[in-house]
């Protein structure tokens, strides 16, 4: 009976461990984004990385996301004569779901990666303690710039991606499907509510903070050399895509249940 | 102002089992430079990181120039390293800035300097390391190690530190590189008159920048003495360390 049960508590209280330092580690970088100083020109520079540089993988993403679901919509509501819910499928999946997921899941492998692999290359090369040295708070100078941003641009990249995605749509109904242009977007108006759009941008705020964070908390606590960041980049990237899909469930759970 | 720059009592600290320092004593005289040798594990730059604050020893105490610095932290431990300049092993430089904002960091950053006063200013310092002004805009990874050595010297002091620590500061360089930069620190001892506290061992850059040394063996202090005790220490692990030697009291782990 002890052997199973050694393992298994070890297993449970490394658990707890890193559930508690994650929650200290939330707590502290929300607390710099509200407590000055504020480094405006760093916080610029990663709303650029994050969002401007974001833009391509995320339109990409979104248009075929549009297009892909205008054609399977038709071919399943084409057997019960359904085909003008197309544009209230497109638009709704677009704005509550796929929107906010795929560009949360996308930003995820390029910025959550990018910000372990940075954060941890300091930790490792002792740039993080150089900063403490020179009385500089790394939550404040690394961590807290990086929150801020990605809460801020996901929501921008997420109302663009819904434009895209819905113009995708709109693409294939009208010169594939042949739906009528004018009609198309008055039916898509028409279903479109603001709370379908803000739910999205709401999501798109929570992605982004989970984004960043976990690419700061593993880089954070990377160890090891080239070995230890490798690790902590894809535990970034892992975590983060996991924490969307339940993030995702709870923020849909609060607007929409019934 | 106390004498004494840096005073260490009792210092103790454990990683898990691993008991790394098991009670340092330790003086370091204001405007000195002290050296501190030991082999590679036996505590030397755990106990630059407790001096620092980036580590919170167990037990025991540190005094900066009278005043105790253990258990603070936020901006009261930050208060206390505007007085300390440090170069780091690997220079520790920052990728994403240029090598003025490197030097300029601190003002720019903490004392609120404007961009173009703190370009001046690194320049200055660059200069006083005995770099061009034409290596101001580029990045780290654009420099040799010397350079970086340098550059992370110049950083260290424009803070305008009352005590440096330099760790392993001729690690990785030729012989002509090393001896720049131990004339550097001389000259920011004697110059300057900061106090210094170094930590490697490089037998001859220990002989060219210290006053005294300290060797720390087993997590404590075993001996203590002007640089020119070195040779007839009248201590076996000083004799040992020294002549390099397998056979001794410090045991070597193959």
């Amino acid at each position: 009976m002890i052997p199973i049960l050694t393992p298994l508590g070890r297993t449970f209280l490394s658990f707890l461990q890193i559930t508690g330092r994650l929650v200290i580690f939330t707590g502290r970088a929300l607390s710099h984004c509200v407590r000055p100083p504020f480094y405006p020109r760093l916080i610029a520079r990663q709303m650029i990385e994050i969002g401007y540089y974001s833009l391509p993988v995320v339109g990409l993403t979104a248009i075929f996301t549009g297009m892909v679901l205008a054609l399977q919509s038709y071919t399943g509501f084409a057997r019960f004569s359904a085909e003008s819910a197309i544009p209230n499928v497109v638009v709704v999946s677009i704005t509550r779901e796929l929107g906010p997921v795929l560009a949360g899941l996308m930003v995820a492998g390029r910025i959550g990666a990018a910000i372990a692999a940075e954060i941890g290359t300091m930790r490792v090369t002792e740039q993080i303690d150089a900063l403490k040295t020179l009385a500089t708070n790394p939550f404040k100078y690394l961590i807290a710039p990086r929150l801020i941003a990605g809460m801020t641009m996901l929501p921008i990249l997420v109302l663009i991606a819904d434009i895209i995605g819905v113009f995708g749509g709109y693409l294939v109904s009208i010169y594939s499907l042949g739906f009528n242009p004018s009609s198309y977007i008055n039916n898509t108006m028409d279903f479109l509510h603001a709370q379908d759009v803000i739910s999205g941008l709401v999501k798109a705020a929570v992605f982004g903070m989970l984004v960043t964070l976990m690419g700061c908390y593993h880089g954070y606590h990377s160890r090891g050399g080239a070995q230890g960041v490798g690790r902590a980049t894809t535990n970034a990237v892992v975590s983060a895509s996991i924490l969307i899909l339940c993030a995702n469930y709870i923020v849909t759970g609060l607007f929409f249940d019934r | 102002m106390s004498s004494t720059a840096i005073e260490i009592r009792d210092l103790h600290i454990s990683f898990g089992s691993n008991h790394v320092l098991r009670g340092v004593n330790l003086d370091v005289p204001s405007g000195s430079s002290l050296v501190v040798i030991g082999g590679s594990g036996s505590g030397k730059s755990v106990l630059l990181k407790c001096i620092l604050g980036i580590l919170q020893p167990d037990s025991g105490t540190i005094h900066i120039n009278g005043e105790e610095i253990t258990g603070l932290y936020g901006r009261h431990l930050d208060n206390f390293r505007t007085r300390f300049g440090m170069l780091f092993q690997g220079s520790a430089l920052f990728d994403s800035l240029p090598v003025w904002e490197n030097v300029a960091f601190y003002p720019l950053h903490n004392q609120g300097m404007s961009r173009k006063k703190a370009h001046e200013l690194s320049l200055r310092y660059l200069a006083n390391v005995g770099l061009d002004a034409d290596i101001a805009e580029f990045y780290p990874a654009e420099l040799s190690g010397g350079m970086r050595k340098r550059v992370g010297l110049a950083r260290a002091i424009a803070t305008e530190p009352d005590i440096i620590f330099f760790d392993e500061p001729t690690t990785g360089l030729d012989p002509i590189m090393g001896d720049m930069i131990d004339q550097l620190i001389r000259k920011c001892i004697i110059e300057y008159g900061f106090t210094g506290l170094t930590i490697t061992h490089d037998m001859a850059s220990v002989r060219r920048i210290s006053d005294e040394v300290a060797l720390l063996y087993e997590g404590r202090i075993v001996w203590k003495g002007a640089t020119d005790k070195l040779d007839h220490p009248d201590n076996p692990y000083v004799e040992q360390f020294v002549t390099g030697h397998t056979e001794g009291p410090i045991q070597v782990q193959f």
